[in-house]
């Protein structure tokens, strides 16, 4: 068999810098990397010396996606450090602004990073003229999440006032109705997208890994849980560096992590293995109706779980205003700390688990920090399954391959700044 | 023929380039008006031949020096967006710790491997044309600076303190809440969302031009903030403009 190189500077429609590199003689795989280029920000520094009141707004700085989830697992660290207990009221709207952001991200994800390679078009751009009900329903879609959270909290990018022990402007009554008017009436759209993602054929890629998320009773775990594994053991998020170890390698500004298995996924497809029980009606009716039975062992499938991830959050959301909605009389009080000491957190964000973990000092003051990535989490595994899928692909044309490839690693849905924006690289 | 766009992004959230997306309303419009020629976040296309660039992101390594240089190079019209390109932002942080340890710290014996240079913004690197301010940028700002860009024109910045702003929204003054917000030395033009959201201001749009930094400092010292309080507050998005306070406390 002859021999080829792939070589994808910069992937496209990812968040972030990433690049594909293969190596192929003779039909063995010589070299294989999804190489992480971003340059590092050193937040891990940054946050040294800051007051605990600002950890919030200084990480959620490390990702424009996925900022919502950032605030969640910075406060949820906070809350643990400063001995803070939020009130019922408060968990529920942070979940909804959460169900905002994850329903926002998936969709942007779906619509206008993956669907292009179904369409065999380079961007959205071109399906504005050929389908335009479709870039407008994505459009519509995609405003939803980012209304939600524009009334619950200024923007989704970088959210206002969602701070460590509750939030700085409770919303009005006709806000949440508002937000619940706008689920509402945006059920069509999501039927016609249920309609739409099943025609579309994912690849086939089977192969075993490990599937960690986190896992809370009575529901379908984002905002808080414990850290679970698909091969066993479920333990407090404070105990996630006894769970997953990190390594460096040489050719990624984010280092790879590894939990019981050589490698392991997070991410929509890991929660749904874990939790799918927990799913709210009308998306366990579509993963039914779409003939798939959890675990998902092709990770093309990860797509298809975040589908299944909106149609969640999107009736999670519509329940969290109407448990807000019935607490009449509710007057939002934030929550003061009651010690300075270390806390970790951990919240699901569209990509996986994130971690965070703080020490702060006699006067407030941060001393360490760190933060464990979803795409940090994933990348061994991403390139197992290029591993796995370069041997499958055997023999077909370089160029089919490589397109293989991009498809794997957008499924995978990779936010590299995020990834590299933490990072504590130790060389042996 | 229609003008070309670039958007391209270094050392930051991404989530400038994030806010463009979230032009929903405006998308077709935009996409009608102007052709988008290289976006990696969004297309695959990666052409050179762009007009107008929007530059997301601080310069923090040899390579995006090279960069943007060449960007500058191609682009008649450069607009830096967002604070991690026009003030330096949250990743200026980094310049308040010694380089050299900070390396040390994270990356031991490998530092080599990850070059990083102290934040920059994009004008101390190269000539920026127009500078689009906050953390993110704002979504009106943009669609109106757009237009501007097409009508030929290149918009003034606004060089109103944040104040004014919150007095049009009707915002109540976060100091008859008992908070403390260097709103009156911040550049304007988010439309005070901070504080209308119950959040002292962060300052992401830098400071005016003439800052009163001698009133601020007596206001926030009466109001009981010490000296590394004040600090914290002039400095988590413009450690880049150094504000010297041992005038203030002489005592």
């Amino acid at each position: 068999m002859k021999g080829y190189e792939i070589n994808v500077h910069h992937i496209t429609r990812v968040e972030g810098h990433g690049n594909v590199v293969v190596n192929v003689r003779d039909g063995r795989i010589e070299d294989l990397r999804l190489e992480i280029v971003e340059a590092p920000r050193f937040f891990e520094v940054m946050l040294e010396g800051r007051k605990w009141d600002e950890a919030a707004s200084i990480t959620a700085r490390i990702c424009g996606i996925c900022a919502i989830g950032h605030t969640m697992a910075s406060i949820l660290a906070s809350e643990d450090a400063l001995g803070i207990v939020p009130d019922e009221e408060t968990k529920l709207l942070r979940k909804l602004l959460i169900d905002g952001e994850t329903i926002q991200s998936h969709i942007l994800h779906l619509y206008f990073l993956v669907a292009p390679d179904f369409f065999n078009v380079g961007s959205v751009i071109p399906l504005a003229g050929t389908h335009p009900e479709v870039v407008k329903r994505a459009l519509r879609l995609k405003k939803l999440g980012n209304e939600i959270c524009e009334i619950l909290a200024g923007r989704k990018i970088h959210p206002i006032g969602v701070l460590p022990g509750g939030f700085a402007r409770w919303p009005l009554p006709e806000e949440i109705l508002r937000v619940r008017k706008i689920l509402e009436d945006a059920r069509p759209d999501l039927e016609a997208t249920v309609e739409l993602f099943k025609t579309l054929k994912m690849p086939e890629l089977e192969r075993k890994t490990e599937y960690v998320a986190l896992k809370a009773p009575g529901e379908y775990a984002f905002y808080t849980g414990d850290i679970a594994s698909s091969l066993g053991k479920v333990t407090p998020p404070q105990t996630y560096l006894d769970r997953i170890s990190e390594r460096v390698v040489s050719h990624s500004a984010a280092k790879h992590v590894k939990a019981q298995a050589e490698s392991y996924a997070v991410g929509a497809r890991a929660r749904l293995n874990i939790n799918h029980e927990m799913l709210r009606p009308w998306a366990k009716g579509v993963l039914k109706a779409l003939g798939l039975k959890p675990p998902l062992t092709n990770p093309f499938h990860n797509n298809t779980a975040q589908l299944i991830e909106v149609l969640h959050c999107y009736e999670n959301a519509i329940e969290m205003c109407d448990e807000l909605l019935a607490r009449k009389g509710y007057v939002h009080r934030m929550k003061q700390p009651t010690k300075y000491g270390r806390g970790a957190g951990a919240s699901e964000v569209p990509r996986g688990v994130l971690f965070h973990d703080y020490t702060l000092d006699a006067d407030g003051r941060i001393t360490k920090a760190n933060c464990i990535i979803p795409t940090g989490q994933n990348l061994a595994n991403i390139e197992a399954d290029m591993h796995t899928l370069v041997g499958q692909m055997a023999g077909r044309e370089p160029q089919e391959i490589q397109r293989g490839l991009e498809m794997l690693v957008r499924a995978y849905d990779p936010c590299i700044s995020c990834a590299t924006h933490f990072l504590e690289v130790r060389f042996v | 023929m229609k003008p070309k766009l670039g958007v391209f992004s270094f050392t930051s959230c991404e989530g400038c380039q994030l806010t463009i997306l979230n032009l929903e309303d405006q998308m077709l419009d935009l996409l009608g008006a102007v052709e988008i020629v290289n976006f990696r976040e969004a297309i695959d296309d990666r052409r050179n031949d762009y007009d107008v660039a929007f530059v997301e992101g601080s310069i923090t390594t040899p390579e995006e020096v090279e960069e943007v240089q060449a960007i500058r190079g191609r682009a008649k019209i450069l607009v830096a967006i967002g604070a991690c390109a026009t003030i330096g932002g949250i990743n200026a942080l980094k310049n308040r710790h010694d380089l050299a340890t900070t390396k040390q710290k994270v990356y031991g014996d490998g530092a080599r491997h990850f070059p990083s240079e102290p934040t920059r913004r994009v004008r101390d690197v190269v000539p920026v044309d127009y500078e689009m301010h906050g953390c993110p940028i704002d979504k009106i700002e943009l669609v109106r600076v757009t237009k501007s860009l097409l009508l030929g024109q290149i918009p003034l910045p606004s060089e109103h303190a944040l104040c004014t702003e919150c007095k049009q929204r009707v915002n109540v003054c976060l100091y008859d809440k008992g908070i403390c917000c260097i709103g009156p030395i911040v550049r304007s033009g988010c439309g005070a969302i901070c504080p209308a959201f119950g959040e002292a201001c962060v300052a992401c749009r830098g400071f005016l031009s003439h800052p009163n930094i001698a009133s601020m400092v007596e206001i926030l010292k009466s109001k009981g903030l010490s000296r590394a309080e004040v600090e914290d507050r002039l400095t988590q998005f413009n450690s880049l403009t150094p504000v010297d306070l041992s005038p203030y406390y002489l005592s």
